[in-house]
């Protein structure tokens, strides 16, 4: 390997340092203060790492992995959003009386399959990475032993992404029988005269997308979304709803570019997937009265119209995902922040009906989640409504009037569900004998407000972000 | 810079309202009132500045333009610029905004400082959408007064405030994506045609498109404008929301944002796509009467006098509609004429119903009755607005429907005969007003007080301003004229094949 290979991989490297450095301190001597500070240390240290990475330009390190503009985009925005989460779990746990070193530790794990997915270019290192994402969030879903929803979601995640992991497998058996290759690339030039794919390549291609499907919540492999979220401890729950789909945003972006035309011709599926996911989301998500599983089928629904830019494909789809991402990861961040922030210690306070008053009693929390809510409903000045536009100019550039129309339709009805718990907050007094809220915790709180920052900084002035998306992402 | 200067104040105005509601009670309004009262002086003063030129139609339709990059990667721009017809929604905004902080002056005792901070960002979202010149900047303020209007009906408006406020959102939502699907088409079509992409409305008139794509494109942004207008079928948020808000949320529904729906179609659906409007305008003529006899049958069987009021609304702005779709001098400078004069009007109307209601405690007309004996100063400013609101000669409104009427004749003379009608049912309802609330047997003996010096200074300029565009429309007219004629000018009628 050489020392270009070696620089460009510095940021996975650094990544996984930090979780080695972490098991042996811990081993020693179990100090939270000590653990928080490798993991963040670790994590600012990676993130550091990836300019090194950018200078070095696009690396092929073995055949396994691309780091290129892209690949260094995605992982940026998966460290930061690790970041996050490390402050966020820090007090929620602490006031859960658990533990927190092994969390540390799965999450690193996570963040580094994320990592790799989002450099792969070879199926092998895309299931390898999945694979440590997602065997790491089982134990992180179900990480509050005690809590009966925590520990039946972590089953339920186990075994339904087991599941699609062996979907995921069985599509590259397929595609391997077929062309006895692994690289992304050999689905490219597979295209018969005809026009279509091999039928066996086809229904491995197919098999891939059900596997995706599954680890992005598109209808109709959604199922499993609003109990996890729901029963995972808020933190982790924000961890599976940015990190985890980040990655696999990233990994099918380049799957479908370096295919080339056979992946465009999976444009009709993913097409379906996106429109069903936009209205299977918003509806049920309509019918919803605790605020994370409310949340977790807006996310089905967000996916699918991130899924809008996949389709329409080209610089400006990749662009538009790219935007959208770095828009929808904060504003979630914010979302479930404010829910981890008040959890008092013995449930999450996820109820609307929890969140009555809380405009009087925590102006700053209720004016956060408010923000949120009005950037996922993609309202100006907003990441959601500078994402949802390029969403769709890339929709309606690729002449998909359809999805662009569908796309109108769900924002219609999510606005009923946004405007829910922000009725609640301002319009609602708050219920007799309801818990004390506990302190709000200056980090957290501090995290959360620099988020808010970047949600209106990317809604108002988009520009510098927009260059720097083209600059990586455009190249894919 | 003055442009950006009115956008400005009441923004930082309302952090400023509510920053100083936090350090004193009552610093709140007194802020708000600070600052609308510098919008206002500042508005007058652009028009004083202009007015020679603006009389005179020189310099071209622009009186002035401030320009910048804001997202060059999209094409985007921060383009602000007024003629005629901007300026003088602007000052009508201006105006109104500092009644709204007037008429909020006692009424709001709750969570003051967020109210006012809410009541300014309304008022600079407003006057952003009648400065916009780029199509991406329009939106993002079309939305954004939707926003602080929703907190201010939801937090606090009256009895089923939080139905009335959802719906108010939901409905203006439908209409503003459907329009941001259109602006992005439209921007996309002028891309392809000639390879730039721009939001800016100059550059965008005169896009190149099949004429059903136009006519698509078109009816988003339609539907968007006749949602806030609001055009009959898509009119059913409108009462609720009136009814709701509180007195000044009311005052600026009908004044103001109900125009920025007929600005919209005059300033934008028109000149952007001639064709396909020509082919919608006898529909829309149509609509318009059928708002207007609609509108004022409904207001007739009301009994809540709010949402009385609020019908009169559908019933006036469906003659928008008919002035915009006739097309020619008289009838559009007709509807400008009635946009500024019912929003004197009608927001008048609504801010004595909220006296009334501040004194007795109803809006329930059939509780009303012999009013005028116990609060005569303010039966009598109630009769002005109610003659105003009936289209009596020597009020702006009369010179607005004539105006109108004039220009659809020719167009079309049986929709003009159904607009006739509407007046007629106008003078009923507005007299019914007067009739129920002021005169007749009194139900209790009234113990009321009168007007107050505060209401006086409130009510006084209304009154004085809707006789003078009564009597003396040269003055607004002479502003507006060359702007419009520089719109007959892009497009100089809609009726196909010309008359």
């Amino acid at each position: 390997m050489t020392a270009r290979e070696l620089t460009a991989l510095l940021p996975l490297i650094g990544i996984a340092a930090t979780s080695i450095v972490l098991m042996a301190a811990v081993a020693v001597r179990r100090n939270r203060t000590w653990s928080l500070t490798i993991t963040l240390a670790g994590l600012a240290a990676s993130f550091g790492l990836l300019f090194a990475a950018r200078t070095v330009g696009p690396v092929q390190v073995t055949p396994l992995l691309l780091i290129d503009g892209p690949a260094l985009f995605f992982i940026a925005l998966l460290i930061a959003a690790a970041v996050v989460v490390v402050v966020l779990a820090a007090d929620y746990l602490a006031r859960r009386g658990t533990q927190i070193e092994e969390l540390l530790l799965l999450l690193l794990f996570a963040t580094l399959g994320g990592g790799v997915l989002a450099a792969s270019t070879h199926l092998a290192s895309l299931f390898l990475g999945l694979e440590v994402l997602s065997v790491s969030l089982y134990a992180m879903v179900g990480y509050l032993r005690n809590d009966g929803l925590s520990l039946e979601a972590g089953v339920k995640y186990l075994v339904l992404a087991a599941v699609s992991s062996a979907f995921l497998l069985f599509g590259m058996a397929l595609i391997f029988a077929e062309t006895g290759r692994l690289e992304l690339a050999a689905l490219a030039g597979l295209a018969v005269p005809a026009g279509g794919l091999h039928g066996l390549t086809l229904a491995g291609v197919a098999l891939l997308m059900v596997g995706v499907g599954f680890k992005l919540a598109l209808a109709p492999f959604h199922m499993w979304t609003a109990d996890v979220y729901q029963g995972a401890p808020a933190p982790v729950t924000a961890f599976v709803a940015t990190v985890s789909k980040a990655a696999v945003v990233a990994v099918l972006l380049r799957m479908l570019a370096v295919t080339g035309e056979p992946g465009r011709q999976l444009v009709l599926l993913l097409a379906l997937l996106a429109g069903a996911s936009i209205l299977v989301g918003n509806l049920l998500a309509l019918r919803q009265d605790n605020l994370k599983r409310l949340l977790a089928y807006s996310s089905v629904a967000h996916l699918g119209y991130l899924m809008i830019a996949v389709v329409a494909g080209g610089p400006l789809g990749a662009e538009a995902a790219a935007f959208y991402l770095a828009g929808y990861l904060p504003t979630t961040l914010i979302a479930f922040g404010v829910i981890a922030v008040l959890s008092p210690a013995d449930r999450d306070l996820d109820r609307l009906s929890d969140l009555r008053g809380l405009g009087r009693e925590r102006p700053l929390l209720a004016g956060l989640l408010t923000v949120a809510l009005v950037s996922l409903a993609g309202i100006p000045l907003t990441a959601g409504f500078v994402g949802k536009l390029l969403v769709v100019r890339a929709g309606l550039g690729a002449g998909q009037w359809a999805l662009a129309l569908i796309l109108v339709l769900g924002s219609v009805l999510s606005i009923f569900y946004y405007l829910r718990p922000i009725v609640a907050m301002y319009m609602q007094p708050a219920e007799d004998g309801a818990a004390a809220l506990p302190p709000a915790p200056m980090a957290a709180g501090a995290v959360l407000v620099a988020l808010l920052a970047v949600v209106l900084w990317l809604g108002v002035w988009p520009q510098p972000v927009l260059e720097i998306v083209r600059e990586t992402v455009g190249r894919l | 810079m003055t442009l950006v200067l009115l956008i400005l104040v009441p923004l930082v105005g309302g952090v400023a309202a509510w920053l100083g509601e936090r350090s004193r009670a009552g610093g709140g309004r007194r802020v708000s009132l600070a600052s609308t009262l510098v919008e206002l002086v500042l508005v007058l003063a652009l028009w004083v500045r202009h007015w020679g030129e603006a009389a005179l139609g020189a310099g071209g339709p622009w009186l002035e333009v401030y320009q910048r990059a804001w997202i060059p990667e999209l094409g985007v721009g921060v383009i602000l610029a007024v003629d005629g017809l901007s300026l003088l929604m602007v000052v009508l905004t201006a105006f109104i905004g500092v009644m709204a902080v007037l008429v909020s002056w006692d009424e709001i005792d709750d969570r003051v400082g967020p109210y006012y901070a809410c009541l300014l960002w309304v008022l600079a979202g407003i006057t952003g959408v009648f400065l916009a010149l780029d199509l991406f900047l329009f939106y993002v303020f079309w939305e954004v007064m939707l926003v602080p209007m929703y907190f201010l009906i939801g937090i606090w408006g009256h009895g089923n405030r939080i139905y009335a406020a959802v719906k108010f959102f939901i409905y203006t939502l439908v209409g503003g994506l459907l329009m941001l699907v259109s602006i992005i088409a439209l921007a996309l079509a002028h891309a392809s045609a000639t390879g730039t992409l721009t939001f800016s409305y100059v550059e965008l008139l005169g896009t190149p498109m099949t004429s059903s794509a136009a006519m698509w494109i078109m009816l988003g942004f339609f539907v968007a404008f006749a949602v806030k207008l609001p055009a009959v079928p898509i009119h059913n948020w409108l009462p609720d929301a009136h009814t709701e808000a509180p007195t000044a949320g009311s005052l600026i529904l009908a004044a103001l944002l109900l125009k920025t729906g007929a600005y919209g179609l005059i300033r934008f659906v028109v000149p952007l796509f001639p064709d396909a409007s020509a082919a919608l305008a006898p529909w829309a003529l149509w609509l318009g009467a059928l708002g207007i006899g609609y509108g004022a049958i409904l207001a007739f069987a009301q009994t809540d006098l709010k949402r009385l009021v609020a019908y009169t609304s559908v019933s006036h702005m469906g003659f928008v509609l008919l002035g915009v779709y006739s097309w020619n001098a008289l009838s559009l400078q007709g509807t400008v004429m009635q946009m500024i004069c019912h929003g004197i009007s009608t927001g008048s109307l609504f801010m004595i119903v909220g006296m009334l209601y501040r004194r007795i405690h109803t809006r329930d007309v059939t509780e009303m009755g012999g009013l005028w004996r116990a609060a005569p100063r303010l039966a009598g400013v109630a009769m002005v607005f109610a003659m105003a609101s009936l289209g009596l000669p020597g009020t702006g409104n009369f010179i607005g429907e004539f105006l109108v009427i004039f220009g659809v004749f020719p167009v079309d003379a049986a929709v003009t005969v159904i607009a006739l009608l509407g007046i007629v049912a106008a003078t009923v309802y507005s007299l019914r007003i007067i009739q129920t609330a002021f005169h007749g047997a009194a139900p209790t003996d009234w113990r009321i007080a009168d007007l107050d010096p505060r209401e006086i200074v409130m009510m006084a300029p209304m009154v004085i301003v809707i006789v003078w565009l009564g009597l003396w429309p040269g003055t607004v007219i002479a502003t507006f004229a060359p702007a419009l004629e520089g719109l007959l000018h892009l497009v100089p009628s809609l009726v196909i094949g010309g008359f």
